[in-house]
């Protein structure tokens, strides 16, 4: 795990409360974030794969106003993260070329004072759980240090809702704890993709149960991946 | 690994210049000039790793893919020719591997028994930042690089960085990050894919991922559309392979 990953789950987990609900904690890592990365405000929308919004949260009322009018108008720099499955980073929103890209959406943010967007996809390859949005009122790139930053507020938003989504409500990991990794290696994916076939559940769901395997067994989520790849562990139909 | 032929690599230039076109796949390029890279120069293995904005390298292509391979890749981000090149901006040539565990005490021997005998690794860079390297390693004794074999490598390198930023733009540091992070993630849906038509043809990840590759060639499609559809459609991860 990389340093700003590390930086990102102690913050997040340094004043995260027990037993916050998923919205209350999403919340919670927006205002982290918006803190954290300099920004006006931070956004966080769940998405089904289909791009139908879920939960969503803000860290203010402006940006959740930012966030709410790209799923009114039906595009905008967090469409383009979802569907394209990368980061759109927006420096100028007041740009001809950007508001050739969305018209409706550009107009209107600027109206509001938005004058940057940095869309975030939050996604383990291609299971996709929705968008991180970073705006701010002034225009310019994120700097060298504030991107991984950004990248890692949106993997420890990904570990939060996978966590979530195994019934364990205070998904928050707690600093000093031998945290499962989003890492990026190559087993873990892997292994992934056989739970998903074998249980015959989603790619999300195939890591969500890893991760819950890993903590129960309290082992090292890249030792219960390399145990699924070789065929020495297989997660059974109902465990949790 | 004479000098190169200059027709094979005016052939390899083209090719290349040919695949930039609009609507191409990055990881299907980078595969592309792994592969002509090591029949260019005799290689038994070429591979590329990029790094990310936190500054992990990742491992995005390689002219032959094995669990094996992927770990040499990985280990590269603690020691390695890929670190030694992405962190100088300067080229590691013909170093012998069976004289260099002090080097890289972990590293040299697992490429080793592999069955490695030299390894190489070339900066890629885009204008003055250093944003991966390409690694090539050699099976056999007295293949080393001459002097100006060196230039032409990196020469092959640095295409590999001009596929990542084909368009010429003003917002060039946000193009990079935005094209590298949807390919790091390409790269993990591979990875997912290779798991699912595993599991779903009973074989292993690497027979999966030849599988995969086989089945994209044969059909004409990206590398990248095909792990992709399989990872949609788990029914389709059990007819990669024929029976």
């Amino acid at each position: 795990m990389d340093e700003s990953t590390r930086a990102v789950r102690r913050l997040v987990a340094a004043s995260a409360q027990a037993g916050m609900a998923t919205g209350e904690f999403l919340r919670h890592v927006c205002r982290t974030a918006a803190h954290a990365l300099s920004a006006s405000g931070v956004g966080i929308s769940v998405m089904t794969d289909d791009g139908t919004r879920g939960v969503c949260a803000a860290s203010d009322p402006l940006s959740e106003r930012a966030e709410d009018l790209q799923f009114v108008m039906g595009e905008g720099p967090c469409i383009d993260a979802f569907t394209t499955r990368r980061p759109v980073l927006v420096t100028d929103l007041g740009g001809s070329a950007v508001h050739r890209r969305w018209p409706s959406y550009a107009s209107a943010a600027v109206q509001d004072g938005v004058r940057a967007v940095f869309a975030f996809p939050l996604q383990v390859g291609a299971a996709r759980l929705g968008i991180l949005d970073v705006f701010r009122q002034r225009t310019g790139p994120l700097t060298d240090e504030e991107l991984p930053l950004a990248l890692a507020f949106a993997d420890v938003t990904v570990e939060a809702l996978l966590d979530r989504q195994r019934g364990a409500e205070d998904g928050t990991v707690t600093p000093g704890s031998e945290p499962a990794d989003v890492g990026h290696r190559a087993a873990l994916f892997q292994a992934q993709g056989m739970v998903m076939v074998q249980l015959g559940v989603s790619l999300g769901e195939a890591l969500s149960r890893m991760r819950a395997h890993a903590y129960a067994e309290s082992r090292p989520l890249d030792d219960v991946a390399r145990d699924i790849v070789t065929r020495r562990l297989r997660l059974e139909k109902d465990s949790s | 690994m004479t000098t190169v032929s200059a027709e094979r690599l005016a052939a390899i230039f083209v090719e290349a210049a040919d695949t930039l076109v609009d609507d191409f796949d990055l990881i299907d390029f980078l595969h592309m000039l792994t592969e002509r890279a090591t029949s260019l120069v005799g290689a038994a293995a070429t591979g590329l790793v990029m790094a990310d904005p936190r500054g992990r390298l990742e491992f995005m292509a390689a002219s032959d893919e094995n669990t094996k391979l992927l770990e040499l890749f990985q280990l590269q981000n603690e020691e390695g020719p890929c670190l030694e090149a992405f962190t100088t901006g300067q080229p590691v040539i013909n170093v012998d591997l069976a004289a260099a565990a002090s080097r890289w005490p972990r590293f040299a021997p697992r490429a080793t028994s592999a069955g490695f005998e030299s390894v190489h690794a070339f900066p890629m860079r885009v204008r003055q930042r250093v944003i991966g390297a390409l690694n090539v390693f050699g099976d056999t004794k007295g293949g080393d690089f001459t002097g100006a074999d060196v230039p032409i490598m990196q020469a092959l390198t640095d295409i590999a960085a001009i596929g990542l930023l084909q368009k010429r733009t003003i917002r060039q540091g946000e193009i990079l990050t935005e094209q590298l992070q949807g390919a790091l993630n390409s790269r993990i849906v591979i990875e997912q894919a290779k798991g699912a038509v595993a599991q779903a043809c009973g074989v292993s990840v690497d027979e999966a991922f030849t599988a995969i590759r086989r089945f994209a060639r044969n059909h004409n499609h990206k590398l990248t559309d095909v792990a992709h559809a399989v990872t949609a459609e788990p029914g389709l991860a059990a007819r990669i392979l024929p029976h």
